[in-house]
């Protein structure tokens, strides 16, 4: 195949159900691959994905059969190397001589170690694990057989009470400079998309490994405390939630995905596993306070329960309940599923979103988001 | 608050006839709109000119008025309806720019008609060229630069100032067709293209502006709602880079090439448009150049309204935008909007999709002898075909095969000549693209004279070297779904995708215990075969779904609806091709295959699906046989004891012209293996026959040529039949205004007939009923006649839907397709509630030519059809009726002024009279020599003035002037050169009403006197049909 590297060879995906889906191994894969198997809708931004660390431990599969159409870039990367484990695709390219390449994506999977099969029947898997639900997978040469392949997924620890985000965290604080608020991170995988929002508004940004205390986040100084996305489960991460619950009320705290999730643990809400997640760059999430719909980008396999746990909230107002640290206020709705997407804090400063307003890929409709999180740090010094 | 409740009746304009650049999709949008308001349970009020559209079926409208989409018109529809509002933003530019008229006049205001769906000011913005500029940059954007210039020394200036930047391209003031432009490379180039610039501009100006050419060319579908939440519904990329109009780009959707940052930067420059112009509510288009180099963008436009590539956006992504735009236009906000596809989920996302688009235009060069086939931002393509495929070569192959082409791309041997082709973008672009690659030339090599995206340029490779990549591949059915399978599709529209076997082996076609029927659309939109077929595809949908069988639509035209996912219970957005329909059919299992409504295209596969044991419903094969095999078809006639005009088949141009002393002068010739007239041409002599053969067409064992007496100064009828295989209801009879030699589909015609007498009716209507019973139609039958010295002679007989049924169906209100369809499904004509056939209105088609598109093409009208739509014109007497339906296609009959008459010696005693009715209307007559002699003979003042050869001033001269208000002209014979040719095309160029038969000149003086008279009535179909039934029931 032109274009594409050395010749393919044959592989597949397994699924922990049973199900194979054939296909060519276009990177890695000398050493099988097993994990959870996601499924993301965006049409554009696929290195983004790979590089970001939300996505680390997770096999993606591609909807949109045509990846690699541009080839890779320095601009694109949400971190400073792939997190997933592997990519499954319908037709890859590797189009290292696209006008902005600075490499081929198929190259590039390979130096980094992704697995990479394509030629997959995409469709057929993601409508699978939309039906059965996202379970665990892996990506197999040709020559193994099926149940060796059913032994290495089964091996393969599941995505739910999985603490992913000690993989991806710093081992020392990272620190930006810069004239405004001093925005202090729990980095739990912050996507670079996130620092650059940041950095653009003159923030002054430490990045702080996401097994620190309360009393180091203080100890900072922060004007507003950044919670960052990540992989994993929050509910596995009762040592990050612990260090906000002693930040919440002290400072503003804001958060972003797993961020989200993390300070509703927090203030004493509950956090679940979707089906099979939100993956894509096209949910429509209402801000239920100007009514607006934005346009997001999203990558999150778990959300925060309403008032009663439910998972769908049958509302469109900015409903408020109870917690720990006095009431929450619903802002943020998805109006695909009616999942909670945004919180406001309101008897002491908080507020957060599930979806991703830096984009990074997909839309920049929720940018604005920035600037709201940065009036809190405004308030609270205030205060 | 939702809906509007301010509001109850709501006035649509549609677009008038199909023309290049205006074509299907707007009975597309119009019909979703339709739909929308009436189940919103609005009143509806259509006015469109076109008869061949849905959406002027009665049932779409509470009054649907078929006029002229003019002002007066309007006006007077205005005045009798009292709308509270006109929703003008889903009949194209036409609907757009005729209520900007009826603002400018005031009649908007003066009725208190409110404009809903786009804004006076939000149209001014987007259309206006200055405001558009200044808007966009006022938002902080950037279209391309452009300056005045009316001196070589100013552009000299203006570059070393910066102010003009090179490439530039130069562009003369009021010149038709770019006449002396160019682009300036370098310093000195500039100097002098401007300098041959401002010679060609009769005001010395030239516009000079930033060249894009090569630069990637992208596009966005955007909508707004109310509470201004915006959403792009989907991106296109024109594989032909800037510099070929976006209509005849091969274009994919998603974009392919654009990096996720830059994507995302056009859609934030889309949204940024939408809102700086203020479209409030509704969809828009908004075009942007992209240099591939650097990444920097330019806005080149944008369309406040649905438009065509917004019907190829509904296509490719399943998100119905005229539907959601005349939602928003009631009140509605996207988010109160159910997404029809998943059920579940609200309007107000992006659509994302896990497949590939491709749209390849169709053209219509091979029609037009002496058109430039360059293509330009000018657009030339009649139709289009689109395709949905899992990769781009699957797509890609798809769509190709789905063009139909008459004839193969004919490739130079020489591969340097085959390079050559390349620099200049044509119709066979793609064709020769891969047979280069084909013959080993490299990616580079193309690129060079493409500027195509390298990406698209190795696809192609890899499709020509190594297929379309589904060999060895399970073909699979998926669906559109909006979501790329995030949620479970609700709506059953398919496309073909070949897969690795595996779990998706069962595809995910649901087709329930049903029994279904097949219907064979009719493929891309082409001269010859246009909407009135999808018009009768769509009725035979409906009417396989009233039966209680599920209606299953298979076609690749984007624009129709016919392949809107309301229209069928199951649609296959497949092209129609024997292999995949069969596969299609092995699927569905389906009761019956219907191809009797999609023109020509299903009748091609009618007996390749009968021989693999597919059973066709109503006519049987053989009688299409029959119908179209001369030999057996004369034989028919001749034992029927019918007449029909002499004729011979050549094998080779000797006994041509043996057959053509056997059969008679003058001759009508045409090969046999093309269809739509292509090649046809009237001989007057052996000399003419010659060079017929020597200039188009062999003639050879594998390619005979069919001779048939031509009957002059004939009276041309047609005819459209029901047969149920023992009984036959003759529907409709028409006479062509213009005399036998002008296609059939290119000619004016009347219904009821204008000077054929009852008993001349009554044997028509025999000889029809024993022609549709000996082929055993069951369904439709077209027959064309000619009725010349008194006498009945058969052309020919189509045994299936003809471009007429729809006009036929709207004259005499009774649906002809959907009654044709019933008795194809097994039902009887004596239980079927048939019209009175003799309606007690006038009702005349007129055809709409497209030569204003084809610069150096002959206007002149033949055997060979050229128009690409048509109106039609109803009132209680024919001229008034004629007259409506000049006006509607565009010629506008003047009320006075000068008319220049140059007829051919048998003409000349017609034109006497008729050049003495116009005197006699206080017209002014010019005329060229042998003509005005004749006219000055019977005492009527005539100024005689020179032929082109006698020197200026001449009559091209006088028209170019504007010193012509009509032009009478018989053609002497077609071809390059001649004065008669270079006449019509002045005529054409400066819009001047050309009639080119004597009875053609006749019907517009009449009309011409009943358009003095008084401003013709207006009455809506409803009227028209309900009054007729109800005088027949108190008769």
């Amino acid at each position: 195949m032109s274009g594409n590297g050395p010749a393919e060879r044959g592989g597949f995906v397994l699924l922990e159900d049973g199900s194979r889906f054939d296909g060519a191994l276009v990177a890695g894969a000398d050493s099988p691959i097993a994990g959870e198997v996601v499924f993301n809708t965006a049409m554009t931004g696929y290195q983004e994905s790979v590089t970001d660390p939300s996505y680390a431990g997770q096999i993606i599969v591609f909807t949109y059969p045509l990846i690699g159409n541009y080839g890779v870039s320095a601009a694109a990367m949400e971190s400073d190397s792939a997190h997933a484990r592997g990519v499954i695709m319908r037709d890859a390219k590797n189009s290292e001589d696209a006008a902005s390449a600075e490499g081929g994506w198929l190259d590039w999977l390979r130096d980094c170690g992704v697995a990479a099969i394509s030629g997959v029947d995409t469709r057929s898997l993601v409508r699978h694990i939309r039906d059965k639900g996202a379970m665990r997978g892996g990506i197999f040469a040709a020559e193994m057989s099926a149940a060796e392949a059913h032994d290495r997924i089964v091996a393969e620890p599941s995505m739910e009470g999985a603490d992913l985000a000690s993989t991806v965290t710093p081992s020392e604080p990272i620190r930006f400079d810069g004239d405004g608020p001093h925005v202090v991170g729990i980095d739990t995988g912050i996507k670079l998309s996130i620092v650059r929002q940041l950095r653009q508004r003159d923030c002054r940004l430490t990045l702080l490994p996401c097994g620190s205390s309360a009393e180091q986040v203080l100890a900072e100084e922060p004007d507003l405390v950044f919670l960052a996305n990540g992989p994993g489960d929050p509910a596995a991460l009762d040592h990050v939630v612990e260090t906000v619950r002693g930040v919440v009320g002290k400072k503003p705290v804001v958060g972003i995905c797993l961020g989200h999730q993390l300070l509703c643990r927090a203030v004493g809400l509950e956090t679940f596993k979707l089906p099979f997640g939100h993956r894509g760059a096209n949910h429509p999430v209402k801000d239920l306070a100007t009514g607006k719909i934005d346009i997001t980008s999203q990558n999150h396999g778990f959300a925060v329960a309403g008032p009663n746990g439910e998972a769908k909230l049958e509302t469109d107002e900015p409903i408020r309940w109870q917690t720990d640290f006095g009431e929450a206020e619903l802002s943020h709705l998805n109006l695909y599923d009616r999942t909670v997407e945004g919180l406001i804090l309101r008897d002491v400063p908080g507020a957060t979103v599930q979806y991703h307003p830096e984009a990074g890929p997909g839309p920049h409709d929720a940018r604005y988001l920035f600037d709201r999180f940065l009036t809190l740090a405004a308030e609270g010094s205030d205060a | 608050m939702p809906r509007r409740d301010d509001i109850s009746k709501i006035l649509l304009i549609g677009s008038g006839p199909i023309v290049i650049g205006q074509a299907a999709e707007f009975d597309y949008s119009g019909v979703q709109a339709c739909k929308v308001l009436i189940e919103e349970g609005y009143e509806v009020v259509l006015v469109n000119s076109n008869p061949a559209t849905i959406m002027t079926d009665p049932e779409f409208a509470h009054a649907t008025y078929v006029e002229p989409l003019l002002p007066g018109p309007l006006t007077r529809i205005i005045e009798r309806e009292r709308p509270d509002a006109l929703l003008p933003t889903l009949g194209g530019q036409t609907a757009l720019n005729l209520a900007k008229a009826l603002h400018d006049d005031g009649t908007l205001e003066r009725f208190g008609v409110e404009l809903i769906g786009a804004d006076y000011e939000a149209i001014h913005r987007a259309e206006d060229r200055e405001a558009f500029r200044q808007t966009v940059e006022g938002a902080g954007l950037r279209v391309p630069w452009s300056l005045i210039v009316e001196s070589v020394g100013e552009a000299e200036r203006a570059l070393s100032e910066g102010e003009l930047k090179l490439p530039a391209i130069v562009r003369p003031a009021f010149t038709l067709g770019g006449r002396g432009g160019g682009v300036g490379r370098t310093a000195t180039e500039l100097a002098q293209v401007v300098s041959e610039g401002l010679a060609a501009s009769p005001i010395n100006q030239v516009l000079v502006e930033e060249s894009v050419i090569g630069w990637g060319e992208f596009e966005l579908e955007v909508m707004r709602d109310r509470n201004d939440n915006v959403v792009i519904v989907c991106s296109i990329e024109n594989i032909d880079p800037m510099g070929v109009h976006t209509g005849d780009s091969v274009t994919v959707a998603p974009a392919q090439t654009l990096t996720d940052g830059l994507y995302q930067e056009l859609r934030d420059q889309a949204i940024q448009i939408i809102r700086a112009v203020g479209v409030e509510t509704g969809g828009s288009n908004v075009q942007f150049a992209v240099n591939p180099e650097t990444g920097e963008i330019v806005v080149i436009e944008m369309n406040p309204r649905v438009s065509r590539s917004s019907a190829l956006a509904s296509k490719a992504t399943g998100f119905p935008i005229a539907k959601i735009a005349a939602k928003l236009a009631v009140g509605y906000a996207l988010e109160e909007i159910p997404n029809d596809i998943t059920a579940a989920t609200p309007a107000s996302f992006e659509p994302t999709i896990d497949y590939i688009v491709t749209k390849i235009p169709r053209f219509a060069f091979e029609k037009f002898p002496g058109a430039d086939g360059e293509l330009t931002t000018h657009m030339k393509s009649v139709g289009e075909v689109m395709a949905i495929g899992r990769t781009f070569r699957e797509s890609f192959a798809k769509a190709m095969r789905s063009r139909e082409l008459d004839a193969e791309v004919s490739l130079p041997e020489a591969t340097a000549d085959l390079l050559g082709l390349l620099e200049t973008p044509s119709c066979d672009r793609f064709d020769l693209i891969l047979e280069a690659f084909r013959r080993g030339v490299r990616i580079e090599e193309v690129g060079e004279r493409t500027s195509i995206d390298p990406w698209f340029l190795r696809e192609l490779q890899t499709l020509a070297l190594d297929g379309d990549g589904t060999e060895g591949m399970r073909r699979t059915y998926r669906a559109v779904d909006t979501c790329a399978a995030e949620f479970e599709a609700r709506t059953p529209y398919f496309y073909s995708a070949h897969e690795r076997p595996g779990p998706g082996d069962a595809g995910e076609v649901d087709r329930g215990d049903r029994p279904s029927v097949v219907i064979l659309g009719s493929g891309p939109n082409r001269i010859g075969q246009g909407i009135e077929f999808d018009y009768c595809c769509v009725h035979a949908a409906m009417t396989v779904r009233e039966s209680g069988r599920d209606a299953v639509m298979i076609n690749c035209n984007p624009e129709t609806v016919s392949t809107d996912y309301d229209t069928s219970d199951r649609l296959y957005f497949e092209p129609l091709t024997e292999e995949d329909v069969l596969a299609v059919v092995e699927v569905e299992q389906p009761e019956g295959v219907i191809v009797q409504f999609g023109g020509q295209t299903p009748l091609k596969l009618a007996r390749a699906l009968e021989e693999h044991g597919v059973r066709l419903l109503g006519t049987p094969v053989d009688a299409i046989d029959l119908a179209e095999d001369r030999g057996r078809f004369g034989a028919l006639l001749r034992r029927l004891g019918i007449a029909h005009p002499p004729y011979g088949t050549a094998l080779s141009a000797e006994e041509a012209a043996v057959i053509a002393e056997q059969v008679g002068f003058p001759l009508l010739v045409r090969p046999s293996y093309v269809l739509g007239g292509r090649a046809m041409e009237i001989c007057y002599s052996a000399d003419d026959l010659a060079a017929y053969l020597g200039a188009h067409v062999k003639a050879d064992q594998e390619h005979p040529l069919l001779l048939d007496r031509f009957l002059e100064n004939a009276i041309e009828v047609d005819v459209d039949a029901l047969a149920d295989g023992s009984d036959v209801h003759v529907a409709g009879i028409m006479q062509h205004v213009e005399e036998a030699g002008v296609h059939s589909g290119d000619s004016a015609c009347v219904l009821p007939p204008m000077s054929l007498g009852e008993e001349m009716l009554e044997e028509i209507r025999q000889t029809t009923r024993r022609i549709a019973l000996e082929l055993g139609v069951i369904g439709l039958i077209n027959i064309q006649y000619a009725v010349a010295g008194g006498r009945l002679h058969v052309i020919e007989a189509n045994p299936r839907a003809s471009r007429t049924v729809p006009f036929v169906s709207k004259a005499i209100g009774a649906p002809l397709a959907k009654i044709a369809c019933r008795l194809m499904l097994g039902e009887r004509l004596a239980d079927i509630e048939l019209p009175d056939p003799s309606p007690s209105h006038v009702s005349v088609k007129e055809a709409v030519l497209p030569f204003a598109r084809f610069a150096g093409a002959d206007t002149v009208l033949g055997p060979e059809m050229k128009s690409t739509g048509e109106v039609m014109g109803i009132a209680t007497d024919f001229p008034t009726a004629f007259g409506k339906a000049q006006s509607a296609a565009g010629v506008s009959l003047p009320e006075s002024g000068t008319v220049f008459i140059t007829v051919t010696d048998t003409d000349k005693p017609a034109a006497t009279q008729i050049a003495a009715r116009f005197h006699d209307l206080g017209f002014k007559l010019l005329a060229t020599g042998g003509t005005a002699q004749a006219i000055s003979a019977m005492g009527v003042p005539v100024k005689a003035i020179n032929k082109i050869g006698e020197g200026s001033p001449h009559v091209v001269d006088y028209i170019r002037d504007g010193e012509v208000d009509l032009v009478i002209n018989t053609p002497t014979g077609s071809g390059a050169r001649s004065d008669g040719y270079e006449i019509r095309t002045a005529a054409a160029r400066h819009g001047v009403a050309c009639v080119t038969t004597m009875t053609g000149a006749s019907a517009a003086s009449r009309a011409i006197v009943a358009q003095r008279e008084a401003p013709a009535d207006v009455r809506s179909l409803q009227e028209l049909h309900g009054a007729k039934s109800r005088e027949s029931v108190s008769g």
